[in-house]
């Protein structure tokens, strides 16, 4: 398969773009891998690439149920940070963060990683101090992040009421090495690099069973037959539960729709990530010119791809009132993905006591950002069977010893 | 927008509601005993269905009474509403009840 590169595509534009090659092939699923990772989204791909690359495992498949590209991966909001409370956390994202900054070319695919800093508001004297404390974290970390005065904040995003709103902005952090990239291309990139390296990727194929001799996972039942291996990663999101219910493995997940929607496409008005984890508000604008907005999970549990009406009309209050300027722009689509929360708001990428069983799951509501690095980690779990140092912290026992990594009350930041 | 029927109230919009995850997780008794694998399920662990689910519900902007209910987790449809005490038979996995 050729690489990419401005000569291709200059070949391709005098064939009308009517003879690119496939980006990768579908082959029909073998007896038997040397591992298997179910779940062909952006952290299950990461993981196969990097077991291939890193591990030199190429007698590998992904399975994925749907599609490539058909899950959370194209249907969250795109920021990419890692501006951490905890070191645990730090470390993970900004492990992530390292490997966003190269990917494209580690890739040959233009994930359009744009670093345009992100923005974090804080609205009361109390949010003041919280970011200070992460700002000062993140830099005892060697992570980039500054705090800015609401002078600044207005600098920067002028377009954005913080006089008048019934919570002023009184200030915010700012990580510049952030920003956001482009989804689909990151399930398609990692699909494509994988594929080159010899992975199989099966799509249409759905789990049905794990398969166990004793304490040994031994393969999987799918909907096109069984196949197996001594080594299953499984990086299911919104469907981990499930998949360990299987193997009869309980975790301390539970799965919400969580809501997302993008307006029509306009001029550039805002070239930043803007949060607000107070009045919960998130904006940004894509390279289209859509405004890209996240709202909040539903409470309840859910597995339907849709969320409901009163949290879309939470989020759109905040941001109207944060951005007078957005009330009268049109929405164009709102949909709903499903995201595996966890007690601690921190991913579990973990071995299991089944042996070769491993679960990569947990996300929440912000495992985009942390694509790359999950999966290297993850291909690290399951290549070595052991954690690597910089997940060791994130393991399923971590419920049972107490040792939780309790992001959700206190990075103050949406995810 | 989903319509919950208080078993107090009657039926109101999900607005009115607060969801107070699943059901029927008793607090274990000899609590002295208990294995720190056994805390951490107590603590954590959930079922996490897909299909029916029993959870609880709080009427936070009515009666502010909890109770319980039953729902599928893909189509959304409450098989039951029940006061909290109650265990009625649960309904099969395409959530008609018994």
């Amino acid at each position: 398969m050729s690489n990419f590169s401005i000569f291709s595509l200059a070949r391709n534009a005098m064939s009308y773009h009517e003879d690119w090659q496939k980006q990768w092939r579908s082959p029909a699923p073998k007896r038997a891998y040397d591992a298997i990772i179910v779940g062909g989204g952006g952290h299950g791909l990461a993981t196969a690439y990097y077991l291939a690359k890193e591990h030199g495992m190429r007698n590998i498949a992904v399975v994925e149920r749907g599609w490539l590209g058909g899950g959370n991966t194209a249907r969250n909001t795109t920021i990419v940070r890692s501006n951490y409370l905890w070191d645990e956390s730090t470390h993970l994202y900004e492990k992530a963060m390292e490997l966003w900054e190269g990917l494209s070319q580690d890739l040959n695919y233009n994930t359009m990683f744009s670093q345009r800093g992100v923005m974090n508001v804080g609205h009361s004297l109390q949010d003041m101090r919280d970011i200070e404390r992460r700002v000062n974290a993140n830099r005892l970390n060697g992570v980039d992040g500054l705090v800015l005065s609401p002078a600044q904040v207005q600098k920067i995003v002028p377009i954005m009421n913080n006089t008048s709103l019934r919570y002023p902005v009184m200030g915010a952090s700012f990580q510049p090495r952030a920003g956001v990239a482009r989804h689909d291309a990151i399930a398609w990139g990692f699909a494509r690099a994988a594929d080159r390296l010899g992975v199989d990727i099966i799509q249409n194929c759905e789990v049905v069973g794990i398969q166990r001799e004793g304490d040994q996972v031994v393969g999987i039942e799918t909907s096109r037959g069984t196949i197996k291996s001594k080594k299953i990663g499984v990086v299911a999101a919104g469907h981990s539960s499930v998949i360990a219910d299987m193997a009869g493995i309980r975790l301390p997940l539970e799965s919400h729709p969580l809501q997302a929607l993008v307006s029509e496409p306009m001029k550039p008005v805002i070239h930043t990530v803007v949060m607000s984890n107070a009045i919960h508000a998130y904006v940004s604008q894509s390279d289209k010119g859509d405004l890209v907005i996240g709202a909040g999970i539903d409470s309840y549990v859910g597995y339907g791809q849709r969320g409901s009406f009163p949290i879309i009309e939470h989020t759109l209050q905040a941001i109207c009132e944060m951005f007078p300027i957005f009330r009268r722009v049109r929405m164009n689509r709102q949909w709903g993905g499903i995201v595996d929360v966890s007690p601690d708001a921190c991913p579990i990428i973990s071995k299991t006591h089944v042996k070769g069983l491993y679960f990569n799951c947990g996300w929440g509501t912000g495992g985009f950002k942390a694509t790359p690095g999950s999966g290297w980690v993850m291909a690290h779990t399951v290549a070595q069977d052991n954690p690597h140092v910089l997940n060791a912290a994130f393991s399923l026992n971590r419920f049972n010893t107490g040792h939780l990594i309790d992001e959700h009350g206190a990075a103050a930041v949406a995810h | 927008m989903l319509l919950i029927t208080c078993p107090y109230c009657g039926p109101r919009a999900e607005s009115e509601f607060s969801c107070g995850g699943e059901a029927h997780i008793a607090r274990p008794l000899d609590t002295d005993a208990l294995t720190d694998a056994q805390w951490g399920d107590y603590l954590f662990m959930r079922k996490n269905p897909k299909g029916v689910h029993r959870e609880q519900w709080n009427h936070a902007a009515g009666c502010r009474r909890w109770f319980n209910a039953e729902r599928h987790t893909v189509s959304y449809v409450f098989s039951r509403f029940y006061k909290a005490g109650e265990n009625p038979d649960p309904a099969n996995a395409n959530g008609a009840l018994p």
